[in-house]
């Protein structure tokens, strides 16, 4: 600096030059020791470098002389979980899937579990909330494809739907117009049919004429009032509840097209506990069968 | 708190405050070397008060976990505890849960608003006889002084070449240092930890490893604080004098040299007369003994902590030379200032600035002690599903999920029955819960809790409005709660 700063009258302090509406910045000596703290993490940064990784290179890192890794910590944690998961885990192996809903302690246990599993595997299609959507079941409400007793829905899991395995759900909905099944006439009347099953306004002739047809084609699994039947995991038609739209295009595009989804045999990929403390968390949010 | 150093000391500031500093010369240094600060022992009434207060908050402080309180066979008998395993929090009679955190926050609040009150009235009080980095300083100026003597001693000590006894004073002082230093971490964990058990464990060497890193953690920061960094940490660290710039007005009582009658002040002879002159005769006892190095004489200033010691030094002297005592005493700028124009000195501690911090920390406070009085036995969170928010049943019925949370404070088994109050029609069932005539009873451990899964049905009626007020009430013997929800049908704005 080749001139001499400004001193502060009051505390003798030089200034920065600095000054807002007659206000001025003093440039206070920072105490040494400060400095000092400075230097300290200097040292203690190369000190990091010695024992954590640090630097990178063309081959990999430096891995330190702790060998600190995150992902051996992972792993360790993930052992420590299922040490911890142990003792509880067993009781949801041992006791039956209504003493697991039935007891408090276990059952708000199966709901942590379910919850974080579900999240995990099922929420992809179901929906983080459960609720499904075109295609894919409604988890939290009363309707059930095949069945909502807590065995039913464990079956389900274990065993997937269409999913390859031998105990795997099967059904086939005949895709009627693409395999040219029945006429399309047929199946526009059909239409008009399942419409008046759900209890609204259709085409009275067309619903005359699709009543044989109905009983002949499809009361053999939605049963002759239509009300469904879930050991062949056939919807009913009668309430307002629908997984491929109600609609009346999407009734029709159903009829000609004969969608059906296939939900993996998850029995493959969890253990007994995990799969009933799944059922559970699915049988309680959906709303323990009341 | 600046327009007042300037209407009063403008014309002393020029002065280097601290002895034995060469006038500046030459640009200013970047970073400035630590002035050492030798405090001389004093003796008076604002020295025994601190004294007092020293001796009552360590009591307070090494002797609290060892008090014993009796909650019956379910709960631990420390008066005051911190079980962060159980995550609970101990006080006497109070026992408090993770969810009532408002009641630290309160507590906080509570400090802080009274922090500001004493500091409007009185100064900085806290900083000069209550701040732990104060007592802790004296403590350990009070073992430098045993082991090296009193201000004169410590500063030819220092100055001298090292010899067998600079060497055993220094080491001996260092070593009762650490030794208060272990035994401050030592207490500070006993608050965690039942306080006999935790004492026989450590002596083993059985307790939990971060006990003994929290024993590190303090012992290091005591030994460098209190031994090393003292004054520093008020100045350069701590946040709070800044802060009380804005606490603090010409009407705060703070240490004050009454400069109206100090002024002009220079040495005095015995004998000689005091007529045109003033009452200070720049012995410097003021500054021999400030813990915090500065000259009162400077006026109201950062750095200084309004520990009064420099009053007791200078009434000493006054005694001796036949004046007034008060010279420096706790005054206020306005005082000084109406005595310099030759008025009489107006006290006004009732002004704005203190009737709003009184009558926040009143405020506050009486919430506090209302909810601690109200508190109930048991207590109720209900936690609505979001997602969904509602669900459309095959018969057209709309139903809700909560998640319920049932905290039993007692430390008594207790059953509970849950009622619901919302639209007409509405139904509530739980799920693994046991349900008499439409409501649902549980049991819940002493100081336990229960969540459960519930569900309420109510009829669709298009007249709802799409959230509909609903309560979850719960009743046992001896207690009653009411926690307020929503019942939702539809999704606002669809």
């Amino acid at each position: 600096m080749s001139e001499p700063r400004e001193k502060d009258e009051h505390t003798g302090t030089e200034t920065t030059g600095h000054e807002w509406d007659g206000i001025k910045e003093l440039d206070t000596p920072l105490p040494r020791w400060w400095l000092w703290i400075f230097y300290a993490t200097i040292v203690w940064a190369i000190g990091y470098w010695i024992l954590m990784p640090a630097w990178p290179g063309l081959h990999g890192y430096t891995h330190g002389l702790l060998h600190n890794s995150a992902r051996a910590q992972v792993v360790q944690d993930l052992k420590a979980l299922a040490a911890q998961r142990g003792a509880a885990g067993a009781k949801l192996q041992s006791a039956t899937l209504e003493q697991i809903e039935a007891d408090p302690k276990l059952q708000a246990y199966a709901l942590e579990e379910g919850q974080s599993i579900f999240g995990d595997n099922c929420a992809t299609c179901h929906g983080q909330s459960g609720t499904g959507g075109k295609g894919y079941p409604n988890l939290r409400d009363d309707v059930w494809l095949w069945g909502g007793s807590l065995e039913q829905i464990a079956q389900t899991i274990r065993f997937g739907v269409r999913s390859g395995d031998p105990n795997a759900r099967n059904s086939i909905m005949p895709a009627f117009g693409r395999d040219a099944v029945l006429p399309a006439s047929q199946i526009d009347d059909l239409t008009e049919y399942v419409v008046a099953l759900s209890h609204r306004k259709a085409d009275a002739a067309a619903v005359a004429r699709a009543a044989p047809i109905f009983q002949a084609n499809c009361g053999v699994c939605h049963g002759p009032d239509g009300k469904g039947n879930q050991a062949f995991g056939a919807p009913n038609l009668t309430d307002a509840d629908w997984l491929y739209g109600g609609d009346r295009a999407s009734i029709h595009d159903q009829i000609w097209n004969g969608h059906g989804g296939v939900m993996p045999a998850w029995g493959h990929r969890f253990d007994d506990a995990t799969i009933k403390a799944l059922a559970v968390y699915i049988h309680v949010k959906s709303g323990g069968g009341q | 708190m600046a327009t007042v150093i300037d209407t009063l000391h403008a014309d002393r500031r020029t002065r280097g405050s601290s002895e034995g500093e060469p006038p500046p010369s030459g640009p200013q240094p970047l970073y400035k070397k630590r002035t050492p600060i030798y405090p001389k022992l004093v003796h008076g009434r604002w020295r025994s008060i601190k004294w007092l207060v020293l001796v009552a908050t360590l009591a307070v402080y090494y002797l609290l976990p060892w008090v014993r309180w009796d909650r019956g066979p379910s709960a631990p008998n420390q008066a005051v505890l911190v079980d962060l395993d159980h995550g609970r929090f101990y006080f006497f009679f109070i026992e408090l849960w993770p969810q009532e955190v408002y009641f630290f926050t309160g507590l906080l609040v509570v400090a802080a608003l009274a922090l500001f009150l004493v500091s409007a009235l009185f100064g900085r009080l806290w900083c000069g006889y209550a701040c732990p980095q104060t007592v802790w300083t004296d403590l350990y100026i009070l073992t430098e002084r045993l082991f090296e003597g009193d201000r004169n001693a410590r500063m030819r000590l220092d100055g001298a070449a090292w010899s067998l006894n600079k060497l055993w004073r220094k080491g001996g002082k260092h070593a009762v240092w650490l030794l208060i230093a272990v035994l401050t971490g030592g207490a500070w964990v006993f608050y965690f930890h039942d306080a006999p058990t935790l004492m026989g464990q450590l002596f083993v060497g059985e307790a939990p490893w971060g006990v003994y890193l929290w024993i590190g953690i303090l012992t290091f920061t005591t030994y460098a604080l209190a031994g090393g960094m003292r004054e520093q940490v008020c100045t350069f660290m701590c946040p709070w004098p800044r802060i009380q710039g804005a606490m603090i007005d010409h009407h705060s009582l703070q240490v004050t040299y009454r400069a109206d009658r100090g002024e002009a002040r220079a040495p005095h002879k015995k004998g000689a007369s005091w007529e045109g002159r003033g009452d200070c005769i720049d012995c410097d006892q003021c500054v021999v003994v400030c813990p915090m190095g500065i000259d009162i004489r400077n006026g109201a200033q950062l750095e200084c902590i309004n520990c009064g010691l420099c009053i007791d030094a200078c009434n000493e002297v006054m005694d001796k030379v036949g004046r007034p005592r008060g010279l420096i005493a706790y005054d206020s700028d306005a005082a000084v200032s109406a005595r310099t124009r030759g008025e009489k000195p107006l006290y006004k501690p009732v002004r704005s600035r203190t009737i709003y911090y009184a009558a926040a920390l009143a405020i506050v406070g009486a919430v506090m002690l209302a909810g601690l009085l109200t508190r109930s036995s048991v207590a109720l969170d209900v936690i609505r599903d979001r997602s969904p928010t509602f669900v459309r049943l095959a018969s057209g019925d709309i139903r809700n999920g909560y998640t319920l949370k049932l905290m039993n404070h007692s430390d008594a088994l207790a059953t509970y029955r849950i009622g619901f109050t919302g639209p007409p029609g509405a139904r509530l069932r739980g799920v693994g819960v046991d349900n008499v005539g439409g409501d649902l009873q549980v049991r819940v451990d002493p100081d336990g809790q229960a969540a459960m899964q519930v569900f309420v049905t109510a009829p669709d009626d298009p007249s709802r409005p799409l959230s509909a007020p609903a309560s979850f009430k719960v009743t046992s013997a001896a207690s009653a709660v009411e926690t307020k929800t929503v019942f939702l049908s539809g999704d606002q704005g669809q």
